[in-house]
């Protein structure tokens, strides 16, 4: 789904109604694959996050280190649910999907592993919260994709070059854009979206415990998700973002590139290290 | 994929599986050396566990990803790790020294993106941009005239298009290297007549990854 750039992929929308259909136009013809089958491919996919979910939420698993596993069904059930059900179904899948994740069980890169939450945490919950059909979240899918896909080309999704900006960041706002698009918004708004989320996040940086994908990147999966959620609200009630989305991630690149390499995910600054994050590290050795 | 991390896992395991399509052959021998965020957090994510399973032609979704060093050791193949500084590299980025069944040596180098996007940026002696997008024809010939135009017109009479092209040489009149990035994948009686080509040395059909 490979656009360079918003302002190109906002132009094919012109034309094809939607940033999915768009999407998928272009997926199909980078591939030779018909759109039907770009469709049964996301629809895969979809089922994938989907076992996520639930194996998260069941709440079972431990990871390596035994530092995460079985919080997400800690939310679920127990949370007081004060910012409402939608809200806190998207942060409990988040860390469901996230948890699952560190412990080496089958996720979608979304665009990342380490932040492999949030997607699809927004988009089914948005989905449940709308009576959306399954179509939908194909639809969801592809928009989030192609916003990531721009990303990629334009900025980096990986947080050893560029912090958890990159990932959470481009996580929360794929999942905007496509979370707009599923409630009748607008590519316009959908764009606005993406870019509320990714300055909502600017600047993240990635500094895992002990180098593992566990503390904080599970926690950072739920408030990634809801600064996405707050990005959908904005968007879809008409406030704009100023900068051109192709910008700020230009800027999220370059800032990306100004954060030195001790918080870019070698486990040498922040969190990691913190005299309990180093303790943590040195108490639990992984084999 | 399965987790944690899809530069140093997903990536890692695609690093892995085009270093072994590039070599053409089964290794014996692996001696990886991790750069960076790779030698860093590598062992917590996983990476060590994915460029084997990758080596052994497992997919990044594969379940038994987290055996894979137990049946590399089954198989018979000796892999080791170690931390190396490669200089102004991607910081996930990952050196592998290869011996083959038949004995014969082969450097691969690549780099995770994010996201599990790879790109394998040194074979051998040669620079190269291999992201296994695309199935990928790897031709090793004698830097003389017409080489060029024979493969290519091998490739044109099987209307395999090409998508991308590559070509670069240790020195005019040694030995070259052709890359050459295809929509359709090459079958392998077109690449055993362009191996046959005059002043081709070897052909090698790198898969998509």
């Amino acid at each position: 789904m490979a656009y360079g750039s918003f302002k190109e992929l906002l132009a094919a929308a012109g034309s094809t109604g939607t940033l999915a259909a768009a999407a998928i136009a272009r997926e199909a013809q980078d591939t030779g694959a018909s759109e039907s089958d770009v469709r049964v491919r996301l629809a895969s996919t979809l089922e994938v996050m989907g076992e996520a979910i639930e194996t998260g939420l069941a709440g079972t698993l431990r990871s390596r280190s035994g530092l995460v596993g079985g919080d997400a069904r800690r939310v679920s059930v127990s949370a007081p649910r004060l910012a409402g059900d939608t809200f806190t179904d998207v942060i409990a899948r988040a860390m469901a999907v996230a948890e699952v994740n560190a412990c080496m069980g089958r996720v979608v890169a979304a665009p990342t592993g380490g932040a492999s939450g949030v997607l699809p945490a927004v988009i089914t919950t948005m989905a449940t919260r709308l009576g959306s059909p399954p179509d939908a979240l194909v639809d969801a899918l592809a928009t989030a994709a192609a916003i990531g896909g721009v990303i990629a080309a334009r900025a980096t999704l990986s947080g050893a070059a560029g912090g958890c900006q990159a990932e959470t960041g481009s996580a929360a706002a794929m999942a905007a854009a496509a979370a707009v698009e599923m409630a009748g918004g607008t590519p316009e708004q959908a764009g606005h979206a993406a870019a509320f989320a990714i300055q909502g996040l600017m600047g993240l940086v990635c500094d895992p415990i002990g180098g593992l994908v566990e503390v904080p990147c599970v926690a950072r999966n739920a408030t990634g998700a809801a600064i996405s959620l707050a990005a959908v609200e904005l968007a879809l009630a008409g406030v704009e973002f100023p900068v051109p989305l192709d910008e700020v991630i230009d800027a999220m690149g370059q800032v990306g590139r100004s954060i030195p390499p001790s918080l870019r995910e070698t486990a040498r600054g922040g969190l990691a290290a913190t005299p309990t994050g180093r303790s943590l590290a040195g108490e639990r050795p992984i084999r | 994929m399965i987790g944690p991390s899809s530069s140093h896992t997903a990536g890692a395991a695609r690093l892995g599986a085009l270093a072994r399509a590039i070599i053409g052959e089964p290794p014996t021998q692996v001696e990886v050396g991790l750069h960076g965020s790779f030698a860093t957090t590598g062992p917590g994510h996983g990476t060590d566990l994915a460029i084997v399973a990758g080596l052994l032609g497992m997919t990044p979704d594969d379940t038994r990803l987290p055996l894979a060093r137990q049946i590399a050791r089954e198989q018979g193949i000796a892999i080791t790790f170690h931390e190396c500084d490669l200089g102004e590299v991607h910081p996930n980025t990952a050196r592998l020294e290869l011996v083959a069944a038949s004995g014969r040596k082969y450097l691969v180098q690549g780099s995770s993106l994010g996201g599990g996007d790879v790109v394998i940026t040194l074979v051998d002696d040669f620079p190269v941009e291999i992201t296994g997008e695309l199935p990928m024809l790897v031709v090793v010939h004698h830097d003389q005239p017409g080489v060029v135009a024979a493969v290519t017109a091998r490739l044109a009479a099987d209307v395999i298009n090409i998508a991308a092209m590559q070509v670069s040489r240790e020195q005019r009149g040694a030995r070259a290297l052709m890359l050459i990035g295809t929509d359709e994948p090459v079958p392998d009686d077109v690449a055993a007549g362009i191996a046959a080509i005059d002043g081709v040395a070897e052909v090698r059909v790198v898969p998509r990854v």
